[in-house]
């Protein structure tokens, strides 16, 4: 065995001991050492992805050396690793970016457990990725919900408390149905492994034994992940949850947390129910509908806001709809645009949420459009780094969003039956993206004589100009060289059945 | 399906269960309300996985007369599972409570909707 293969097993371990070692260090200590673990994950990923690509297969780490069926074991393919790499530059730039409105909004002598929370997310998204057990994947989910709730509630005000309140309440519900499922799942088949409950799946499938049971798992399983991923109509908690925490929660929350379910959801449709059997179930449909519903309702709502922070939460749905719309294709292709997907909108969602607290704090920290007026220029950095995360999102070509919507299109062609509805609402919901973030950025880039706010130079924000031109080179490299990219999604994939 | 269900009486309690626990967790706007069918919720699952792995006849995995016969015991990994999920709803309890303590200091109310009605009022 290579030492390569322990990688992901320590990188989860280390995020876990960070956790309890911040608990007891001082604020700067705790922010140096979450600093310095994600740097070390970003580099155990890459070495874990190029490895898996030297290999060409992906490879199984067997915890405490018990065997399969007996023991809990972690699996490592490109997808994974990349998925990894990508979660954990994500955070470090959000973090990053988002500083110093931690030390703003966070309690004093508080923000340590801010950093606490995000270690143990971060290892519960690697574990998300990385395991290859159910029961595993259900605790870890746990831990997830409960770090996500932290990241709202810690600005305390009220707005934040009630958000955390409805978020818990509807990933309880998400959860308490996946739970159930997995649990049936269990009693059909007898094991908690994936590769092994595959087995018993298909065996159960070609014998044609215990059907109902076994698709009434499959769908608690995949509501309940959706509810948790906030697909559209159990969008209600995100738009206050995303719109008033502190900024970098509310990236991480966005870009990482949701994509962590619906990387375990891709993980079960493809390594436990297999996924000839998934789509002859149906359930690929309603996803299909809830996800075109979901793109046109979340961009209708961002058009209707007046706060540019719940404008983007809500775009968020929209994103969300357009991942769960390639899951309905039910083919190869569009399984693989929704992963690019999920890179993408976690580059530049990210991003949006960083570059307007730019803009808002030169507009006296409202978030109302008519005092974002011309702010562009007050914060020129902040301008620019939105501007590209608003065509990105639109579409436009150089950036990651294109290659998205590229990749949707194809797969919308290939289905005869879906291919009309995709590609129409895939239109619609490109006019309505366009219409919202044109809408801010022509109001950013809106000349104003006299203002009251001063502008903000490099020196203020060293940091954050740097953070944001990592964004913005994330993004235009996604846009402009995709194909690697997607040709170790493609690659994963085909090991993953 | 009909005897089935009488058969395995079990199952279906604590189906009904989970049914009624969801269903207060969703609609309920009482926040201790919500708690407690959070709490009837999980724990019919935990009736589902201990009903499943129990086997009439059988005694608890625990070797007293060295019996070492696989055929003598039940298994013992939903009861596993039902313990490390016990652990999991219990952190998760008492997370929402210390929730439902922090609304109720600030707004007097333990109704979700009018804490949203006053929420709207500050205008924040």
């Amino acid at each position: 065995m290579d030492f390569v293969q322990n990688f992901p097993c320590i990188s989860i371990i280390l995020c876990l001991f960070a956790g309890i070692i911040s608990s007891g260090l001082k604020d700067k200590a705790a922010m140096w050492l979450n600093a310095a673990l994600l740097t070390v994950n970003t580099l155990l990923s890459a070495f874990t992805l190029t490895y898996t690509l030297s290999i060409g297969h992906p490879f199984v780490y067997v915890m405490g050396k018990f065997p399969a069926p007996w023991g809990n074991e972690i699996r490592a393919g490109a997808p994974e690793a990349l998925m990894a790499l990508f979660f954990c530059v994500i955070m470090l730039l959000s973090l990053f970016g988002g500083r110093h409105k931690i030390v703003e909004e966070v309690e004093e002598d508080k923000t340590y457990l801010y950093y606490v929370l995000t270690d143990l997310l971060l290892s519960s998204l690697l574990a998300l990725v990385y395991t290859n057990d159910m029961f595993t994947a259900y605790v870890f989910v746990e831990i997830n919900t409960i770090a996500a709730c932290g990241l709202i509630m810690i600005r305390q005000n009220g707005r934040t408390i009630e958000a955390a309140v409805r978020y818990m309440i509807m990933s309880l519900l998400g959860s308490g149905m996946l739970l159930l499922g997995l649990c049936m799942l269990y009693d059909l088949t007898g094991h908690l492994l994936m590769s092994n409950m595959q087995e018993s799946v298909a065996l159960l499938v070609a014998n044609g034994e215990y059907e109902i049971p076994l698709i009434v798992s499959i769908v608690l399983i995949s509501v309940g992940l959706c509810i948790k991923s906030a697909l559209f109509p159990f969008h209600a908690w995100l738009p206050d949850a995303y719109g008033y925490s502190t900024v970098s929660s509310a990236a991480i929350l966005s870009s990482l947390v949701s994509k962590g379910y619906i990387f375990l959801l891709i993980k079960i449709i493809y390594r436990v129910i297999g996924f000839d059997i998934y789509r002859d179930t149906r359930i690929i449909d309603i996803l299909f509908v809830f996800g075109l519903m979901g793109m046109i309702f979340g961009s209708l709502s961002a058009i209707r806001e007046n706060d540019v922070r719940r404008m983007i939460a809500y775009s968020s749905v929209a994103q969300i709809g357009y991942i769960y719309m390639g899951f309905g294709m039910g083919t190869q292709v569009g399984m693989v645009a929704s992963i690019f997907h999920i890179l993408s909108h976690a580059a530049t969602k990210s991003l949006l949420f960083i570059a307007a607290i730019g803009l808002t704090d030169v507009s006296g920290g409202s978030r109302k459009f008519i005092e974002l007026t011309g702010s562009g220029y007050r914060n020129k950095w902040a301008g620019i780094a939105f501007t590209v995360g608003s065509l990105s999102m639109v579409g436009i070509p150089l950036f990651s969003g294109f290659i998205s919507k590229l990749l949707f299109s194809q797969a919308a062609v290939q289905n005869h039956s879906k291919m009309l509805p995709a590609l129409i609402v895939l239109g619609i919901s490109t006019v309505l993206n366009a219409i919202y973030f044109m809408k801010t950025v022509i109001r950013i880039y809106t000349p104003i004589g006299q203002t009251a706010y001063p502008s903000v130079t490099i020196k203020d924000m060293q940091v954050y100009a740097v953070v944001l031109v990592a964004f913005i080179i994330l993004n235009v490299v996604l846009g402009i060289s995709s194909q690697p990219v997607v040709d170790i999604i493609q690659q994963g994939l085909a090991t993953f059945a | 399906m009909g005897p089935n269900l009488l058969i395995n009486y079990g199952e279906s309690v604590a189906m009904i269960l989970f049914g009624i626990g969801f269903g207060n967790l969703l609609l309920q706007t009482n926040l201790i309300k919500k708690i407690i069918g959070l709490n009837i919720m999980d724990t019919a699952i935990y009736l589902f996985l201990a009903e499943k792995g129990y086997i009439a006849g059988r005694v608890a995995p625990i070797v007293t007369d060295g019996v070492q016969s696989m055929e003598a015991y039940i298994n013992p990994i939903p009861s596993g599972l039902v313990l490390t999920g016990i652990v999991v709803s219990v952190s998760v309890s008492a997370l929402m409570l210390a929730l439902t303590i922090r609304l109720y200091r600030r707004y007097h109310t333990l109704d979700l909707d009018e804490i949203s009605k006053q929420l709207k009022k500050e205008g924040l």
